[in-house]
């Protein structure tokens, strides 16, 4: 039946661990990961609690697919209720440690109330305790997961784990898992550290054995393995170039945003670019990348594993930065780079290494620091602040300052660590922050592609591309090619992307098998593995179900239909884009909104109505 | 005509794809616990390396089998071990000089890899074709195609 059928539950006030049967009626409405978990949370908490108090509980969940063979079937999210926006969080990550999750027996691991002093999760198969964690309080994540490994003599032990940032308070704290992957967006790491739980180590030795039709399964993953391959995006773009392959390509349409969003085409693009990622080095003759790397079962493996050049400004004399690691993926290099017209690859590179190595998120704090120079420039910001360091836009130095700040709570880091609307809100200019419902935009201009816009504006965690990638359509042309520049039918093609990409986050499959493959192909899979009848149409009225229910949390939580727009530079005639194809183009918000909450059988205030309600049985 | 396993770990992406497919062939789960091959993480060197038995002519691990559970499958080369007969003293997991030979706590015997009768599943299963089932004569053959390809004849280039 492919779930495990195991809930567990960890109460850390009580300091209590125990099994518990899976909901799988839930299961059935909601299929697992991102959709169950939220499920739960909508169930057991109140939305209006406090998110780092003990009211707020923090779920680590897999799909049905995660662990199996199925390509890409190595996805957990982390749900919970976001500190950086109030509304539900549901963070996405691949590595290792979801699939172990599933090894040791478990669909979803609950965490509720808030430990007296630190401890960490140990999960051996179905043996679970919560451990003093004492001695790694106060340490980075990296040093966490060595010090956890030498302790258990295990190298197969999975880790995941907050670094300094999320103990010292940082609003968009990670879960970093496996040493370079992360459950990355709103904060859900500030969460975990807020319940004192320092880490997951996780060793699992049963495996997946219960697939409902074995051979079919194996056929139909074997089939839709040959479609990724076969795909130039899954099958050489990604592999080669990570999603860095974006790069260029989104800055010669003219929607790469720089500049804290004021220009939206940036002249140092393909120095940050995934093909300067493979370009020799004039420092040392290596280039940045070293290889391509997979998550657990991804025949994709569009990861990226870097390096720094030793005698680069950031890493002299400091040996531990000089080996491979995680490197950098197209929103990171975005807001790390073209957000703050810093043009260093290694310097962008270096502060993605710490974004790891102290779990925070590169997309908020790239574009808080985004935010932090323009307010620099205008003098709002001084060197009072910053302690002296010259904080323009374009300064490398800079960058990497912030990121060492940020990683341990330090000076000016405090205040980068709020995110930028509550540091723009601090230093009187909130119209400077360029978020939604907090949380910052990603790496596409919505006055560029406006459906995209529309997307941020509606999302359920705040601005975020991974919730409805339109992307897709209307620039890549999967699975048609719409006009980036017009906003007529965007609401249907955005509301299409929600609902297809909360069935894919619920599955335990990563969002990127979508370049190649839609609902047809992963229904056969989900059905051949799991219990019930799975077809593309369950699974899109199942999304739509997830994404009602999303939206009620967030409705409950006090989110209201001023809330689902995009800041005033986006969306006036004064913002527009200056430069480029989209050239006098913003987004055109504001007019799709209404004919949106039509499309999803919401009333005018963005509520779903009784009629919706019933129809996805919520 | 004998073929073996080729690996080539330039080409590995850590995705463990083998090790699911092993663990389902020989084990009906998906475990990389139970797999014959296993891949290693070479973090601070950006590598990954999958590894497995090379199928030894003089094999230690038969050699040192005091019940003669591992026996030569003349058709493929491998070393299989007979579940009937291993009763699980692990001297040939002690004898193999590289570690391929483990024992399964659950069945009490030890496992290895057997080339799944000539059809590797680790091989199928490989998006990147890290792993390879070749003419067990030629393993080297590909690796000489590529020097031979470096190797400068032409006349105007060396000028």
């Amino acid at each position: 039946m492919s779930w495990t059928g195991k809930i567990l539950r960890v109460n850390l006030t009580e300091g209590t661990v125990a099994a518990e049967p899976l909901n799988m009626q839930w299961a059935q409405q909601y299929l697992g990961q991102r959709g169950l978990a939220s499920k739960y949370l909508l169930e057991e908490t109140d939305p209006k609690c406090d998110p780092l108090g003990p009211d707020n509980k923090m779920i680590m969940a897999t799909g049905p697919l995660t662990g199996t063979m199925a390509a890409t079937g190595g996805r957990y999210s982390v749900v919970t209720k976001s500190p950086l926006t109030n509304c539900i969080a549901c963070s996405n990550s691949g590595g290792f440690i979801g699939a172990e999750m599933k090894h040791a027996g478990w669909d979803m691991i609950i965490f509720e109330g808030c430990s007296p002093t630190p401890v960490y999760l140990y999960i051996e198969n179905d043996q679970a305790e919560l451990v003093d964690a004492s001695e790694i309080w106060g340490t980075s994540v990296w040093h966490t997961d060595e010090w956890l490994h030498n302790k258990y003599q295990d190298p197969l032990l999975r880790i995941s784990a907050v670094g300094r940032s999320a103990e010292s308070g940082c609003l968009y704290a990670a879960i970093i898992n496996d040493l370079h992957r992360a459950a990355g967006r709103s904060g859900v790491g500030t969460v975990m550290a807020s319940k004192n739980l320092k880490a997951v180590a996780v060793r699992g030795t049963l495996g997946v054995g219960n697939i409902k039709q074995p051979e079919r399964f194996m056929q139909v993953v074997n089939e839709n393995k040959a479609i990724l391959a076969a795909n130039p995006v899954t099958g050489q773009g990604l592999p080669a170039y990570g999603t860095q392959v974006l790069m260029n390509v989104i800055n010669e349409i003219g929607a790469l945003p720089a500049k804290n969003m004021q220009e939206v085409q940036f002249d140092g693009a393909h120095d940050i670019s995934g093909e300067a990622m493979h370009e020799p080095r004039k420092s040392d003759g290596k280039p940045n990348l070293t290889t391509n790397a997979a998550c657990f079962g991804c025949t994709i493996a569009c990861g990226r594993i870097s390096t720094i050049a030793q005698g680069h400004f950031t890493v002299e004399n400091k040996a531990k930065y000089w080996g491979n690691s995680g490197g950098l993926e197209y929103e990171a290099a975005w807001a790390l780079g073209a957000d703050t017209e810093i043009n260093d690859l290694d310097a962008l590179t270096y502060a993605n290494f710490l974004c790891n190595e102290d779990g925070y998120d590169p997309i908020t704090f790239g574009s808080t620091v985004a935010a932090a120079m323009e307010l620099y420039e205008m003098g709002v910001i001084t060197d009072a602040q910053t302690g002296g360091v010259a904080f323009n836009f374009g300064s490398a130095e800079a960058l990497a300052k912030a990121a060492e700040w940020v990683a341990t709570g330090e000076g000016f880091g405090k205040d980068l660590a709020l995110g930028s609307k509550r540091l723009c809100e601090k230093y009187g200019h909130p119209e400077l922050s360029m978020t939604v419902k907090g949380q910052e935009f990603p790496a596409y201009d919505p006055r560029g592609i406006q459906g995209i816009g529309l997307n941020y504006a509606t999302s359920n965690r705040g601005a975020c591309h991974v919730r409805g990638y339109t992307i897709a359509s209307e620039v890549l042309g999967v699975p048609v090619k719409t006009d980036p520049l017009v906003s007529e039918g965007k609401p249907d093609l955005v509301k299409a992307f929600q609902d297809a990409t909360a069935a894919v986050d619920s599955s335990g499959l990563c969002l990127f098998t979508t370049f190649a493959w839609d609902m047809t192909n992963i229904a056969p899979q989900i059905d051949a593995a799991c219990e019930g009848e799975w077809t593309a149409e369950k699974l899109v009225e199942l999304g739509e179900r997830v994404w009602n229910m999303e939206r009620q949390y967030n409705m409950q939580a006090g989110i209201t239909r001023a809330d689902d727009t995009l800041p005033e530079r986006l969306k006036s005639e004064e913002g527009a884009a200056r430069t480029g194809p989209a050239k006098g183009k913003f987004s055109e918000v504001e007019k799709m909104l209404p004919e949106y909450y039509e499309k999803r059988g919401w009333n005018e205030d963005g509520a779903p109505t009784d009629e919706t309600l019933n129809r996805l049985g919520l | 005509m004998q073929k073996a396993l080729l690996i080539d770990p330039d080409k590995c992406t850590g995705c463990l794809q083998c090790e699911l497919a092993c663990s389902y062939e020989h084990e009906g789960v998906f475990n990389p616990s139970k797999s014959r091959i296993r891949v290693f993480t070479f973090h601070q060197e950006g590598r990954f390396v999958p590894y497995t038995c090379t199928q030894c002519s003089e094999a230690w691990c038969q050699q040192a089998c005091p019940v003669d559970a591992i026996t030569l499958n003349a058709d493929t080369g491998a070393k299989e071990v007979s579940d009937s007969a291993c009763v699980g003293c692990k001297v040939c997991t002690i004898a193999c000089p590289f570690g391929t030979v483990n024992y399964n706590q659950v069945t009490g015997k030890v496992i290895k890899c057997d080339l799944c009768g000539g059809d590797p599943k680790c091989v199928s299963a490989c998006p990147t074709q890290a792993i390879v089932y070749v003419d067990a004569d030629q393993t080297g053959y590909e690796k000489m195609r590529q020097w031979a390809k470096e190797t400068d004849n032409n006349p105007a280039a060396s000028a």
